[in-house]
């Protein structure tokens, strides 16, 4: 026994060792988080790491073309990985020191990553940083602090399969404006064993709905939360009525994961998504023909969601004053609108609204909903509320929406309130 | 299992340890042999440990190591964001135990029966093509958890394989992965009951209400029952029929010279010789359920309702997700941790080798005079 113990000992002494010294490395390297004073940017001249979280061939290639491109121009050299899970990968760049030095930053990480310093809020040295839609430039706010360069922005609009209007005996004067005129028209498509309307059954679409009553998850200064108000409540008892009229079903009831899929594979004739849409129709359902309309308005007025991603740079990077010139190189207004020609998305500085109106009229509804457009959430802990309230949407069609809304309602005031 | 024991008996009964240059040499040669496997250890698994617990009880944002200055040592906070407060965090925390306890509690049983059950089959003498079965039962297990998840999709989808062999015994069969609905409140329904009584549903234990904790598991989380019941009776199976083979058969043909029929044979003299095997398949089913992880980031990622989340999941959700709470994450990896090890402990104590009981003794005495009797009254 006594044997035993010091051996257990001595294997526990070498644990510890081993530990310290890695701690001892690892502290060695440590770098000042947080405060990262914007004018005192590295001056690195290595090659940039770029971690991007791609959609597809399309996007990447994009990427890596103006990063190709770059390079020439100035002769830094930039290395562009997609990622398979960006926000792990991420994480574990930070955690060991050596994260990439430019990469996406979704709505959701941009608050946790702000809050530990992880990323370098470099918004105010950009050239062109009043070029930027006022609701992007937000959404990348924290603690009032303009953190990154918004990359590119997608809203919600809603789809429609021109065949299937047609077959219903429906014409461009019937195209919705009003929940009423949605629900009629939803009723109308339903045939042939496929309905009139499919969302994803998440506050990513259905919020739209709540901003056309008024509605909002928080109020604009983010510090109080508004989930169970009166205009929310009346916009899922809306989408609640359209689910037991059996004119519209979420896209996890017709068996796909998503309503872009449920409405390619013509289960439904409409559906409400963003931009990313464009790009699936055309690469996975290019047979099928549709128009893309504003969404409906609501008891008070037009409303939509917006999604966005910025150009974050680590604040760990020792590049970041190259950093700084590729994000400015890829923001700028040519190199967004041939993102734009590459994957569908839409360009974040106002200046190149009108170009894209021109280049894409078909998709105009996308971009003149913008100015009606709510962002997502963005405090810290939100997104984990948002996560925990689509999963109870899924349920819906069955659910009293008062006591839905009252729950997360809690748990967003206590998001807030951290 | 054999090394050690012979080991412990020897280093027991030898004289006092060998001294001088010899001994010397010897104890390095020792350390030198052992040194990669616990270099290895010692890398891979115990300073990840000891960081991990670091993490659990710290503020550790992420960013730099968790040993690096300015993270700072917070107690128990962690934990009790989890076990208390009524937050965001214990409300996910007590569904994931929840989920997790029914899929232990239904499949740790029927994977055992089945493995069992196969094991049997496979082992008659009367079957032919043994191989060829043991081989088929086999494969589930050796194929890729994400290649089966996937299947497992498809087969489960809303309009899927299983819901057609459904529709043709006219059942609308449910939309599996996307039903959060508890299995004993479908069956509740079906008998008329909607909603719970009032002390169950206004009762909360870790955020979860008592009617949502009786509530079973959710359709979605059947599914993955099913799945880990497939996959890994085939390997449960293997370890059953390796303790058959090992049992002599002469106990056996004592029994059927005694008159057993196959029903008792199997419950009186098999089964009981098959109790460390049993230990075993139970042990490693119980843990393995409880660290089920590959099946839910791939399948369902928590959803419907989270009624599929598992902590192990939960965990890595925790820490890698968009709100990055690592400590929280580490914590919640150490509390699944003291579940395992109570619930291995709990099970050795029902499942230890006992002397037979009074009751039964007597039980037996009775039998064994009847038996004399008997014979007498033959001669």
């Amino acid at each position: 026994m006594q044997r035993r113990t010091s051996r257990l000992l001595t294997a526990g002494a070498l644990a510890l060792t081993a530990a310290l010294a890695l701690s001892a490395c690892s502290g060695g390297s440590g770098f000042s988080s947080g405060s990262s004073d914007s004018s005192k940017l590295t001056n690195g001249k290595g090659t940039l790491n770029v971690l991007i979280g791609s959609s597809g061939d399309a996007e990447t290639n994009a990427v890596k073309a103006a990063a190709a491109s770059f390079t020439t121009k100035t002769g830094v050299k930039v290395d562009v990985q997609n990622a398979s899970n960006l926000p792990q990968q991420m994480a574990q760049g930070f955690s060991s020191g050596s994260p990439a030095d430019v990469f996406y930053t979704a709505t959701s990480q941009l608050a946790s990553w702000s809050k530990n310093g992880s990323l370098l809020d470099y918004g105010n040295d950009l050239s062109n940083k009043n070029d930027y839609y006022g609701t992007l430039k937000s959404s990348f706010t924290y603690n009032g602090k303009f953190m990154c360069a918004p990359k590119d922005f997608s809203t919600l609009a809603l789809f429609i399969n021109t065949a299937d209007w047609k077959a219903a005996g429906l014409t461009d004067a019937d195209i919705p404006t009003t929940w009423d005129q949605l629900a009629t028209v939803s009723k109308k498509l339903t045939q042939d064993g496929r309905v009139g309307l499919t969302m994803s059954p998440q506050w990513e679409r259905l919020g739209a709905f709540m901003a056309q009553a008024g509605g909002s998850l928080t109020n604009a200064a983010q510090t109080k939360a508004t989930v169970n108000s009166a205009a929310n409540v009346k916009a899922l008892d809306y989408v609640q009525s359209l689910l037991k009229s059996g004119s519209t079903a979420f896209s996890s009831d017709l068996g796909e994961s998503w309503g872009g899929d449920a409405f390619g594979k013509n289960k439904a004739a409409m559906t409400v998504e963003g931009n990313w849409l464009t790009g699936t129709m055309t690469n996975t359902y290019p047979s099928v023909k549709y128009k893309v309309v504003e969404l409906p308005t609501g008891p008070s007025g037009a409303g939509t969601l917006q999604f966005t991603n910025c150009w974050g740079i680590a604040s760990q990077s020792k590049n970041q004053s190259n950093a700084l010139k590729l994000v400015e190189y890829l923001t700028s207004a040519t190199q967004q609108l041939k993102f734009s020609k590459a994957y569908g998305v839409m360009p974040t500085l106002t200046s190149t609204a009108a170009e894209w109106k021109k280049q894409y009229p078909q998709y105009s509804a996308f971009i003149d909903e913008a100015k009606n457009a709510q962002g997502v959430p963005t405090k810290a802990g939100t997104a984990d509320v948002i996560t925990a309230f689509d999963q109870k949407l899924s349920s819906l069609k069955t659910t009293d929406v008062k006591t839905l809304l009252d729950g997360v309602q809690k748990n967003m005031a206590a998001a807030l309130k951290q | 299992v054999t090394a050690t024991t012979t080991g412990r008996a020897a280093s027991a009964g030898r004289a006092p340890r060998r001294h001088g240059r010899a001994g010397r040499a010897e104890a390095r040669a020792g350390w030198l042999f052992t040194a990669p496997t616990l270099i290895l250890l010692g890398v891979f698994l115990v300073i990840p440990v000891i960081m991990a617990a670091w993490v659990s009880v710290s503020n550790w944002s992420g960013i730099n190591s968790p040993f690096s200055a300015g993270v700072k040592y917070v107690g128990f906070k962690n934990y009790s964001q989890l076990l208390s407060g009524g937050t965001l965090d214990e409300q996910n925390f007590g569904a994931s135990l929840r989920n997790n306890l029914w899929y232990v509690v239904f499949v740790v049983p029927l994977q055992t029966a089945l493995a069992l059950g196969l094991a049997m089959l496979v082992n008659s003498r009367m079957i032919r093509a043994r191989g060829f079965f043991r081989t088929a039962f086999y494969f589930p297990s050796v194929t890729s958890s994400v290649a089966i998840t996937v299947l497992w999709l498809f087969l489960f989808s809303s309009t899927g394989t299983v819901n057609q062999v459904l529709s043709w015994l006219g059942i609308h069969g449910p939309n599996w992965f996307n039903e959060p609905t508890g299995l004993f409140t479908l069956i509740g329904q079906v008998f008329g009951i909607h909603s719970g009584p009032h002390a169950l549903t206004s009762h909360t234990m870790l955020g979860v209400s008592y009617w949502s904790w009786l509530s079973g598991p959710s359709i979605a989380m059947s599914a993955f029952i099913l799945l880990a019941i497939f996959t890994t009776s085939g390997t449960f199976m293997l370890l059953f029929i390796a303790a058959l083979q090992n049992l002599s058969s002469d106990i056996e043909e004592a029994a059927m010279i005694d008159g057993a029929g196959a029903w008792t044979r199997f419950w009186r003299v098999t089964f009981p010789q098959l109790r460390p095997t049993l230990y075993t398949v139970l042990t490693l089913g119980l843990i393995g359920c409880w660290q089920v992880f590959d099946a839910v980031y791939t399948g369902t990622q928590g959803a419907p309702d989270n009624t599929t989340n598992v902590p192990a999941y939960l965990s890595y959700q925790t820490a890698f997700g968009s709100d990055g709470q690592w400590g929280v994450g580490s914590a919640i990896a150490f509390i699944l941790f003291g579940i395992i090890v109570v619930f291995t402990i709990v099970q050795r104590l029902v499942l230890r080798e006992r002397g037979v009981s009074r009751r039964r003794m007597r039980w037996i005495r009775r039998l064994q005079e009847r038996g004399a009797s008997m014979t007498e009254e033959i001669h």
